[in-house]
């Protein structure tokens, strides 16, 4: 018998949650600085030194930003399949088909100029990525076929395609053989704001998020898929279209996955490549998880994962730290933030005694 | 007080002087790969350390960067920090690395595997093929199944030209020989890389070789007690009683050379494409198991190359369709060379 139980908490923790965060990357930082002084490297320097590179040099924040594009698009996209418990696996393959799409767009109308060009892109790849989310939710309202096999499963389909096209059909003649296409026409980058390095889809995301964020807040058809999420069955008693709801979450899942594929071919690339599959598609699913599916919180953590990864680079760079150290670095960080959420969501408590706050009738259920 | 004055007008003194005397050159190096304990990535560090080892050379790396906006964002910080020649070993920095040398025209760029070129960027490469079809000569006269298995990464000219010389090399010996080829689509990824060499044990091949960095393939061939060809750099420390020899790099010298230039002001934007007479690449030694009358004959052909006598992809050279590709009497261009997309008659194996 142990004295201690764990109890889930009856109030949220609000701020009490984002000092819980802070504990769980102050934890995670001691233990990479333990790290780094098993390596032999000074370890309060090499923390310093990630922070610093990471978020506090002047290039820093243009690099974060310009990296966490990407991951905010594939992670709020699941983050919406996520709200009604449809486990979309699938956001590197639909982000490899809007690269697809944009490209194509890119290549087959590269002499229009890019006010027409542009937009069609951005159709292009809002439909194939939207098309790669819809398949497995119809597989699933129609066959009741798992979507995180199907959406998994899709993923190397999605792939495989793009390596057939570049290496195939899609080659540059000038590129010796080398899988990639050829660059795009002006018209069809995503420009430089100003003289900065970041790019318009900076923008987008902006826009995306805000969007999202009215979408689940105001309008009927958000309120129905947060109520679908949190119980399909009474959904169904309410009348709630719930096989509607998973076909259209999975296409705009898969539409802002596409997007940002397409921004990765058109502004940072300038071309499509079998590189620019770096894995978001991943890496999304954990962002959206570590912001609990808020907009805002996928924003910052988006940023906070990219800061992470450039600031990674750097340590690599001024103390040579072997690479497999920012795998176990980000590794530690994601888990003890998400054991950290398990502190917001429940607390531990003596047996028997009084729930911190409890308002009077808890007390009848000790 | 005193003391601390002087001290400081010491300092002072002496750090002009140290400027004047030699700047302390800083070089960076981006990889594709993990450094790990055998592969290409291994093979450029090698250097690198000779190059830490030069008096005023400070080096430094990042390993595993992804081709694309990272490396691009890698090498802009290596010359926002100051670094004077930056290294880029794999074909996909090229478009990032000519991006970035616009932006810092007194940073020295060197990229390897490419064919771009700016007025502070060159480009350099190994003629590999030239050890490639040495290896292939051991390879053709150690079979006997007459099969040799060739564990291929992607399918890019510099590969192919890689299998191609081998297939070339191995038919030098023994004109019945089959190089049987399977893409693994990979880099560095040793449990694929194992499995393919696997396949190529099954369809009877006695003799492995192959284009990654992971010696996965040459443990296949060691477990099944058959012979490997190693790459990069001497792999017989993964398969002692498999290892035959293998390729090899050795990019020190030209690493210290263009260091060199750099620092008196002598390099020059060029693409520099040397072999086996330059040392670029190299053979690794033979291992106990290959005969010396082997050894004899594919050191002197080694012996020919080295005399600058490249006559490795001479006509008549048949594709596996039976067309000509170099006609009789005609020697294969570089430009040919580096484009190729052909393979010759006796591989089998397609170019997908």
């Amino acid at each position: 018998m142990t004295r201690f139980r764990v109890y889930k908490r009856q109030e949220p923790l609000g701020w009490g949650s984002c000092l819980v965060f802070l504990g769980a990357v102050a934890v995670s930082l001691l233990v990479s600085g333990l790290l780094l002084s098993i390596q032999g490297k000074p370890a309060f320097r090499g923390i310093l030194l990630l922070i610093q590179s990471a978020f506090f040099s002047s290039w820093a924040v243009e690099d974060c930003l310009i990296k966490a594009v990407p991951i905010f698009l594939c992670s709020l996209g699941v983050s919406i399949a996520f709200r009604l418990q449809i486990w979309n696996i699938g956001a590197e393959g639909q982000y490899a088909m809007g690269a697809i799409g944009a490209t194509w767009m890119a290549l087959k109308f590269g002499h229009l100029p890019g006010l027409i060009l542009l937009p069609a892109m951005f159709m292009a790849a809002a439909i194939l990525g939207a098309v790669w989310g819809f398949i497995p939710a119809l597989f699933k309202v129609r066959l009741r076929a798992n979507e995180i096999i199907v959406t998994l499963m899709l993923n190397y389909i999605g792939i495989l395609f793009l390596d057939y096209l570049v290496y195939g059909p899609w080659k540059d003649p000038a590129s010796f053989g080398f899988p990639m296409t050829k660059e795009f026409p002006p018209a069809a980058v995503v420009g430089a704001i100003g003289t900065t390095r970041l790019n318009w889809g900076l923008l987008v995301c902006i826009v995306t998020g805000v969007a999202f964020w009215i979408f689940f807040k105001y309008t009927r058809l958000g309120f129905e898929l947060r109520a679908s999420g949190e119980n399909p069955r009474a959904a169904r008693y309410a009348r709630i279209p719930y096989s509607g709801l998973v076909l259209l979450v999975m296409s705009l899942s898969g539409m802002l996955a596409g997007w940002a594929g397409l921004l990765e071919a058109s502004a940072s690339l300038n071309r499509l490549q079998p590189s620019i599959m770096a894995g978001y598609g991943y890496t999304a699913i954990v962002v959206a998880w570590l912001s609990q599916l808020n907009p805002l919180v996928i924003g910052i953590a988006s940023f906070l994962l990219a800061g992470l990864r450039v600031g990674l680079e750097t340590l690599q760079l001024d103390l040579q730290v072997p690479a497999a150290f920012g795998a176990i670095l980000e590794g530690l960080i994601l888990l003890t933030v998400l054991a950290g959420g398990f502190f917001s969501r429940y607390e531990i408590r003596r047996r028997g005694a009084a729930p911190a706050l409890a308002r009077p009738q808890d007390k009848q259920h000790p | 007080m005193k003391k601390l004055i002087l001290v400081m007008a010491a300092l002072l003194l002496a750090v002009p002087g140290a400027i004047a005397a030699e700047k302390e050159m800083k070089v960076g190096f981006v990889y594709v790969s993990p450094i790990g304990d055998a592969g290409w990535s291994y093979a450029h560090d090698q250097a690198r350390l000779a190059l830490e080892a030069m008096d005023g050379v400070s080096t430094s790396y990042v390993e595993a960067v992804q081709e694309g906006p990272d490396s691009e964002r890698v090498m802009l910080n290596m010359a926002r920090k100051g670094y004077d020649v930056i290294f880029a070993t794999s074909f996909g920095y090229m478009d990032p690395m000519l991006k970035v040398a616009k932006q810092f025209p007194k940073v020295t760029f060197m990229h390897c595997s490419g064919f771009k070129l700016a007025p502070n960027m060159g480009n350099y490469f190994g003629r590999m093929y030239q050890a490639r079809y040495l290896s292939g000569m051991v390879a053709g006269a150690m079979t006997r199944s007459n099969t040799l298995g060739y564990v291929a990464a992607f399918p890019i000219p510099e590969v192919i030209r890689g299998i191609n010389a081998f297939a070339l090399g191995a038919q030098s010996v023994n004109p019945k020989v089959r190089v049987r080829v399977v893409w693994t689509k990979t880099w560095y990824d040793p449990a694929t890389e194992k499995e393919a060499a696997k396949s190529l044990l099954d369809v009877g091949a006695d003799v492995i070789a192959q284009h990654q960095d992971s010696p996965g393939p040459q443990e296949a061939a060691e477990e099944k007690g058959v012979y490997s060809i190693g790459y990069n750099t001497d792999m017989s420390a993964f398969a002692p009683k498999a290892h035959l020899t293998a390729p090899i790099w050795n990019w020190a010298p030209f690493y210290k050379e263009v260091v060199d230039q750099v620092r008196k002001g002598t390099w020059k934007s060029q693409s520099t494409w040397s072999g086996i007479k330059e040392g670029i690449v190299d053979l690794a030694p033979f291992g106990p198991m290959v005969p010396k009358a082997v050894q004899d004959k594919v050191l002197a052909k080694k012996k020919e190359l080295v005399g600058g006598k490249d006559d490795l992809f001479s006509g008549p050279i048949k594709d596996q369709s039976g067309k000509i590709q170099v006609a009789a009497g005609k020697t294969a261009s570089d430009s040919e060379l580096l484009g190729m997309k052909y393979f010759v008659q006796g591989v089998v194996g397609t170019l997908q």
